[in-house]
């Protein structure tokens, strides 16, 4: 396995950050390995980390008192997890599981933010990669809001 | 003065419009509200259709719906149609039992005319019950596996419970095809992926250069789909997409399923995106 060094630079995530930068944060950076049904946070928790999943899936989940546990999405290789590492109150907003044994890349966000707030640059370079990894999680949350397969024509003509 | 040309022989209207009887001869309940029923003609003749067609299908008293032919296009057998109970006639059709008779029109309209996709990749998107119309042509091409290149399914339904063919899936794929599956919701003994299916496209092995990509589903999944295989290269005329409106006579006189300049009963169902890259969306006219 390559380690996290060799492994940045061909991430979609860290593409175009000068080798610096890229240093830096993989100074930041640990392997993990999860078994089936560890968890790597919970809702609640101080978020200081995110994670890259190098191999397995993690599973993003939320808990409520009718629905109990739903799964809302997956994160398979190349995925990343966890945005609130950067947003404040930096708190977890979900649960992210384990659902099969699985490798992931671990980033200490709370030192990450700290160098955000004091490198303006790497603080919107970073801003802008996270923004698009909420992005995608937005998209995700309309179209099931769409419930696309779901009744018939629920939101156009279309039944199917 | 020029003569008037001689009327050709066409079908007359009434004609068209004539319902064949079948028989009901099997069932199968795929999910909690979709089912596959299995048809015989009553006068022996078997209806040959291409994948990608449809047939309007009369259950008597209660109205005549348009569905795809789900079954396979070159084994002989009863003739199948796979169908979500959402409404009156699709619920009057659910509440057939082995020996009922009903209606049958068509076969009508496009077929995905998957020859197209020889010597090249050939990717599936299905959405819901959107993989049954697709299915005659997953089964056209796995017949003639070593005509294609790679071939992948890209399949999204609700949750695990709403998935269709689970265990044909897991043939298909001891067939050579890569078989990828999402749900929108999943509860945590579900161990595969949750999220839309357009996140599989960038996963799935395919040459974007050299492919032909066939999807069915709601349309505003079958819009983001189309996109995102743009996005990873795939030219937009070698995309097709098979669309629903509402019918009545199914063979381009009622006018009922027109989209701007089409009507879907006779154009399509099964249209080239780049031919309907504007109107995926749009309300019915
Ligand atoms: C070419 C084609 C192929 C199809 N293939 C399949 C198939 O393989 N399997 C399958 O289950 N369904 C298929 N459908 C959809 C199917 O025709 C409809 O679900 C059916 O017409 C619903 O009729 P109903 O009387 O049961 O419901 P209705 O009582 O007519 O309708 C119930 C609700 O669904 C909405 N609705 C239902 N169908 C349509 C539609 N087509 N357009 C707009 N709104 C609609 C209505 O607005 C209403 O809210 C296909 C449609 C087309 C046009
Ligand atoms: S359904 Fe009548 S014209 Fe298409």
């Amino acid at each position: 396995m390559r380690t996290i060094e060799q492994y940045l630079p061909d991430h979609p995530f860290f593409e175009g950050l000068d080798a610096p930068t890229l240093a830096l944060i993989a100074g930041c950076a640990t392997n993990i390995s999860l078994a089936a049904g560890e968890y790597l946070c919970h809702e609640g928790d101080a978020a200081d980390h995110f994670f890259v999943v190098r191999r397995g899936r993690v599973a993003i989940e939320v808990h409520g008192p009718a629905a109990g546990t739903l799964v809302l999405d997956t994160a398979d290789e190349g995925d990343v997890v966890g945005w609130s590492w950067l947003v404040p109150p930096y708190v977890s907003t979900f649960d992210a599981r384990a659902a099969e044994a699985s490798g992931v890349v671990a980033f200490d966000g709370a030192c990450l933010r700290g160098k955000c707030d004091t490198d303006a640059h790497l603080g919107y370079e970073l801003m802008k990669r996270v923004t698009q990894v909420m992005n995608g999680r937005l998209v995700a949350a309309q179209m099931r809001l769409l419930d696309l397969y779901g009744g018939p024509g629920a939101t156009d003509a279309s039944p199917r | 003065m020029p003569r008037l040309a001689e009327p050709t022989a066409v079908q007359p209207v009434e004609s068209a419009m004539v319902p064949r009887l079948f028989r009901l001869v099997d069932r199968r309940q795929d999910t909690a509200d979709t089912f596959t029923i299995m048809l015989e003609p009553n006068d022996g003749v078997p209806l040959a259709f291409i994948p990608g067609q449809f047939t309007m299908l009369s259950a008597f008293g209660v109205g005549e719906v348009p569905i795809s032919v789900s079954g396979d296009a070159h084994v002989a057998g009863p003739l199948q149609h796979t169908v979500r109970d959402v409404g009156a006639v699709t619920h009057a059709l659910a509440r057939t039992a082995v020996g009922d008779v009903m209606g049958v029109r068509g076969p009508y309209g496009t077929g995905w005319d998957v020859a197209d996709g020889h010597s090249r990749d050939v990717v599936f998107v299905g959405g819901g019950i959107g993989l049954a119309p697709l299915r005659p042509a997953v089964l056209e091409v796995l017949a003639h596996r070593e005509d294609f290149g790679r071939v992948v399914l890209m399949y999204g339904a609700r949750s695990p419970e709403e998935l269709l063919f689970v265990d044909e899936l897991k043939q298909w794929e001891d067939q050579g095809m890569e078989v990828l599956v999402t749900v929108d919701y999943g509860r945590e003994s579900w161990q595969g992926r949750v999220g839309l299916v357009t996140k599989l496209i960038p996963r799935a092995g395919f040459d974007p250069r050299s492919t032909l990509a066939l999807i069915c589903g709601p349309e505003v999944m079958m819009r983001h789909t189309a996109l995102a295989l743009v996005g990873r290269g795939v030219r937009s005329s070698r995309i097709r997409v098979s669309l629903e409106r509402n019918m009545r006579c199914g063979v381009g006189l009622c006018g009922h399923c027109q989209y701007r300049e089409l009507f879907v009963c006779v154009d399509g169902p099964v249209l080239p995106y780049a031919q309907v890259t504007g109107l995926l969306g749009l309300r019915e006219v």
